[in-house]
């Protein structure tokens, strides 16, 4: 009898070579399934059961995954876009030029990287206006809620230091627009404008500037305040966790359930 | 337990010594476990694959949207020749729109700061804790309260003749005082799931109402000098 596929990744789940890395073996059992998630460095952040209610489409939208989605699709496509790029002025802007005409799906690439960033800024608000509506930032979630507006900030400075990197009119002037804001902040505006930008202007030290944090500094922040926000969702104790419910929607929530309990 | 002579209360964890234990439970510390009773599902594959599912949908979403539309790309940067207007990112539009009626320090500072601190201390205020309408208990002095404010904060915007934001400030206002007059055995559904806003409801949706009308007025409709254009007078 011929193996089906789904034999054939069991067998190779049950090699040695398989399990020295994923430390977990094959089965599908409840236990086997707990440990894919609780063995592995990345997934253990998750708890290893949910609720059947958090679910639906209606219960988040799947926002914050979205916003994750984008925040990947980003990392995948601004590695290579920083191979063919130049943090310099006015080599910035001819880099942007030749993967707009030469570089091959540069184009394709840009364009993704950019896109993805604007729906990853509006991703995060509705993420936060959906998580406020449904009062998910009540006790024991109130940090899980700090860190997300933490994150929100993070995605804003991430989209606000990518804007100047093209090095044309739009980002330049964009860019000189939001930094003079710094400059109205009573007694130390000037001296956060200057150290924003590297002078007094938008130049080739700002470009660079903005380079480091978009490349480096803020996406290891993103990456950081990620890992926390989803290992709160653990620790405190999941999505509808009984605690953070308000009275009312326990009250429903207890009724609702009821019926179901007794049909088993 | 009237011959309780035979051991001694006290802490003591020398098996040897003292054989015999005594486990005090008081009424707070009860060793009875709070069981879940709500259904529950494996993450992996129940969540893990959905969530896939949905960025996978996603990436074809903005693959199809990255193919079709390009990015913007104009030309050299050159500080010599400021474009009108000139505009920062889409999501500051809002910002930028404030700038247009109240001094940096108040729009670019003020505003923005009192903005990430209020969203900061939302869950900490016990904000909505319990979610109760805003009119149904207390409703005389909570309507007088909303009064005063509602007109303070519209006229000072007709003051400083920010129409944009008075607008959006009257008509949540208005649907406010819809609120007020419905209660949870109105006939219209609508009108049932209006008396049943908590406060913090309405200051969240006024924020964004706000938000939403700043940017798109910011996007759409400012040309030249930041003077009103319609969007299609390019």
């Amino acid at each position: 009898m011929a193996k089906t596929i789904d034999q054939y990744f069991d067998n190779l789940r049950g090699t040695r070579v398989w399990r020295s890395i994923f430390r977990s073996g094959t089965g599908s059992s409840t236990l086997k399934r707990a440990l894919a998630i609780q063995q592995n460095v990345f997934l253990h952040l998750f708890s290893t059961k949910v609720r059947t209610r958090m679910l639906s489409f209606s219960a988040t939208w799947y926002l914050g995954t979205l916003t994750l989605g984008t925040f990947l699709i980003l990392v995948a496509t601004g590695i290579p876009l920083m191979f063919y790029y130049h943090p310099s002025a006015p080599q910035a802007y001819a880099d942007t030029k030749d993967l707009q005409f030469v570089v091959s799906s540069g184009l394709f690439l840009r364009n993704l990287h950019r896109w993805s960033a604007h729906a990853m800024v509006f991703l995060v608000f509705a993420h936060m206006f959906k998580v406020f509506y449904r009062g998910a930032y009540r006790a024991p979630r109130e940090f899980n809620w700090v860190i997300g507006v933490v994150l929100l900030l993070v995605t804003l400075l991430l989209s606000y230091t990518g804007y100047l990197l093209p090095w044309d009119q739009l980002a330049y002037w964009a860019i000189t627009v939001g930094s003079n804001i710094a400059s109205a902040v009573p007694v130390i505006g000037e001296k956060i404008h200057f150290l924003l930008l590297g002078g007094n202007a938008v130049n080739a030290n700002a470009l660079l500037r903005f380079y480091v944090l978009h490349c480096m500094i803020l996406p290891l922040a993103a990456m950081f305040f990620v890992a926390i926000h989803f290992w709160r969702i653990r620790k405190d104790g999941g999505l509808y966790s009984h605690g953070s419910e308000p009275a009312t929607v326990r009250a429903s929530a207890e009724t609702a359930a009821a019926p179901a309990k007794e049909g088993q | 337990m009237a011959d309780s002579k035979d051991f001694i209360a006290g802490v003591d964890s020398n098996a040897k010594k003292s054989p015999r234990r005594i486990v005090f439970i008081t009424r707070r510390t009860s060793a009875q476990v709070k069981a879940e009773t709500e259904d529950q599902v494996q993450t992996f594959p129940e969540v893990l694959f959905r969530a896939a599912v949905a960025i996978m949908s996603l990436a074809v979403v903005l693959v199809w949207i990255a193919l079709v539309f390009n990015a913007p790309l104009e030309g050299l940067a050159d500080p010599s020749h400021t474009p009108n207007p000139a505009k920062a990112p889409w999501y500051f539009l809002g910002l930028q729109e404030m700038l247009h009626y109240f001094p940096p320090v108040v729009a670019g500072v003020l505003v923005p700061g009192l903005v990430v601190m209020a969203l900061i201390v939302i869950p900490y205020f016990k904000v909505n804790i319990e979610a109760g309408g805003l009119f149904l208990k207390d409703r005389q002095r909570r309507l007088q309260i909303f009064y005063v404010v509602a007109s303070a904060l519209s006229l000072f915007l007709l003051l400083f003749k920010v129409y944009a934001a008075l607008v959006p400030t009257l008509i949540m206002a208005g649907v406010m005082l819809v609120a007020a007059q419905s209660s949870p055995q109105s006939p219209s559904a609508f009108r049932r799931y209006l008396a049943g806003r908590p406060l913090s409801y309405w200051v969240m949706t006024w924020f964004l109402f706000e938000l939403v009308v700043l940017t798109a007025i910011g996007t759409f409709f400012r040309g030249p000098g930041w003077e009103f254009v319609w969007p299609w007078q390019g």
